[in-house]
């Protein structure tokens, strides 16, 4: 069974048709309320073009195994279509190995593990973590749980007004005692895109490694760790248009082969005995247990999809819909957008004067439009900015500028009500 | 607007919104206590001033949505002169009501101001907004000291 999506390959930004893009993700023609739906959360989870959902229905009806063990021939043909979504990783972020890509539920996930393995072998009492005051909870809390095991301390970068990281501070806060470098590629609640280069240069530059994460990063921009030279990348599958509980960390190789394992079990091991067992190679060394299978070989789909597109000719269309927005929410009395850092992703955090943002949600939801309201897991970066929560509006490869025409029709109702 | 939204969003809420009723630091306090929201951020501070088992004046102070800001606006306004046993049987109702237990078409009579937070029950991620001012109350009127939170 071979499964087409209806886009093909766009070799020219100017033959980029959104309307073509937006009849291949079904779930985009559901009504709510009665209104079309105008989904605008792309930055919790985006949807899924039909070839991903096939691809699922795809390995369950005809190559369901288990895979690295049997020897019969489904076993065979789901190994291969896993370690084939493995190698389509590969390339999409240009790792030098496969085995540099190791198969997670998520950046959640990949994070944990690193701060649990290098975290756990490297940091000793009074030693440094260093993150940024934007990250996500899932980059903060997995740090904050092995510095409290370990005694070691946790550094935050502070950001200014803009929601851009304060560099200078930066390069104070980096010092012997720092173990690793813990930043966000792309802020989830502010959109801002970090120098990331230039971090990764000056914490080499003293012999730290940095992590990224790239889960807002990796569905936006394209991204070449070679290029990079970041030592480690976290992302989820379902925010670059692939299933739920499948993500990536990836490593380099002296790296990833001088941590302990992660979890043990199945899969991960070469030999055990009661005495003593021999750990897998890499990737398996991290992957214990049965995986998401299927979750695996739908993101090699998502990626598949994003490459035909091009994630060039989606930065294009996705800068054109944040600008467009950004000019169009000035026109609403009383709306300040929060997060207005020189360079951004199409990420568009904002508070109305005198409405609060549960309250935006619940009325927009009745336009068929739906956006994120609440902290986003950033709960400092509300605090830096003394909001208690934001409405974001965040914009995908098939949304288009009439859908964000509806958001701020639906904004200016709102300030009917309210005012 | 749409019906059910206009339910949930009556006038009565979107006043009290705007104006909230004895939003202040109460000058003598006997209890309060914290309620926070985690879902969206809203937080509250509710202030007591109770004599002999009768609650004296009440007050409250927090951000939050129009749902969670009328429901403490109008609460403190109701609380003011009633009894702790008062106070939780109108809690009772209150709850009964969002949740749904009540029904659709509940008896205002009963129920008084507060019907007009029958709305309410169409909309489950709601409910806790409407909540929270009166669970940080209880906790405010038995002295428990661990603050509130819906999750």
């Amino acid at each position: 069974m071979t499964i087409k999506a209806q886009t093909p390959v766009i070799t020219n930004p100017s033959l980029y048709d959104v309307e073509i893009i937006r009849k291949d993700f079904p779930i985009l023609q559901t009504h709510v309320h009665g209104k079309p739906l105008v989904y605008l959360d792309n930055a919790a989870t985006s949807q899924k073009p039909i070839s991903v959902i096939r691809k699922a229905q795809e390995y369950y009806s005809t190559m369901n195994s288990n895979i690295h063990r049997g020897v019969h021939a489904l076993s065979g043909v789901s190994t291969e279509a896993f370690e084939t979504a493995r190698i389509k990783i590969k390339k999409f972020i240009n790792a030098l190995g496969k085995n540099e890509i190791i198969f997670t539920r998520g950046a959640t996930e990949s994070i944990n593990l690193v701060a649990q393995t290098f975290g756990r072998t490297n940091l000793k009492e009074g030693d440094e973590v260093i993150i940024s005051e934007m990250e996500h909870h899932s980059n903060i809390v997995p740090w904050q749980m092995i510095c409290n095991e370990k005694k070691a301390k946790l550094k935050v970068i502070p950001i200014n007004d803009t929601g851009e990281i304060i560099f200078k501070e930066f390069e104070k806060l980096l010092s012997d005692k720092t173990k690793i470098v813990s930043v966000v590629y792309c802020s989830n609640s502010l959109g801002t895109v970090n120098p990331v280069r230039k971090i990764i240069k000056a914490a080499h530059a003293k012999g730290i490694p940095v992590l990224l994460d790239a889960a807002q990063a990796v569905n936006h921009i394209p991204i070449d760790v070679q290029e990079l030279d970041c030592d480690f990348l976290a992302f989820s599958g379902h925010k670059i248009y692939g299933p739920t509980g499948i993500g990536v960390l990836y490593g380099k190789v002296n790296l990833l082969e001088s941590m302990p394992p992660y979890q043990g079990g199945g899969d991960m091991i070469s030999k055990v005995t009661f005495e003593k067992t021999t750990y897998n190679e890499l990737p398996h060394k991290f992957e214990a247990g049965t995986p998401n299978i299927a979750g695996a070989i739908g993101l090699g789909e998502a990626i598949d999809y994003v490459s035909r597109v091009g994630i060039g000719n989606i930065s294009l269309h996705e800068k054109e819909l944040l600008d467009y927005a950004t000019e169009a929410v000035k026109n609403v009395p009383g709306l300040k957008i929060i997060g207005t850092a020189k360079e951004k992703v199409s990420v568009l955090s904002f508070v109305l004067d005198d409405v609060h943002p549960h309250d935006i949600g619940t009325f927009l939801d009745f336009e068929g439009v739906a956006i994120r309201t609440g902290h986003h897991c950033t709960q400092p970066v509300m605090d830096r900015f003394k909001i208690p929560a934001t409405s974001r509006a965040s914009f995908a490869m098939y949304n288009t500028k009439e859908e964000i025409d509806v958001l701020v029709n639906g904004l200016n109702k709102i300030i009917k009500v309210f005012g | 607007m749409d019906q059910e939204l206009r339910e949930l969003y009556q006038q009565v809420i979107l006043d009290h919104n705007k104006s909230p009723r004895n939003f202040k630091v109460l000058e003598h306090i006997t209890q309060e206590a914290d309620g926070y929201n985690p879902l969206c951020g809203d937080n509250i501070h509710i202030y007591l001033d109770v004599e002999n088992g009768i609650i004296k004046d009440v007050s409250f102070q927090g951000s939050g949505c129009a749902i969670s800001k009328a429901s403490a606006s109008l609460m403190t306004s109701l609380l003011k002169g009633k009894t702790k046993d008062d106070a939780e049987k109108l809690f009772n109702k209150f709850h009964d009501l969002v949740t749904g237990k009540l029904g659709d078409d509940p008896d205002v009579d009963e129920l008084g101001k507060l019907a007009v937070f029958t709305g309410v029950q169409e909309f489950p991620v709601r409910v806790k907004c409407a909540s929270l001012a009166w669970h940080t109350m209880l906790n405010a009127l038995h002295n428990k000291q661990e603050r509130v939170t819906t999750e």
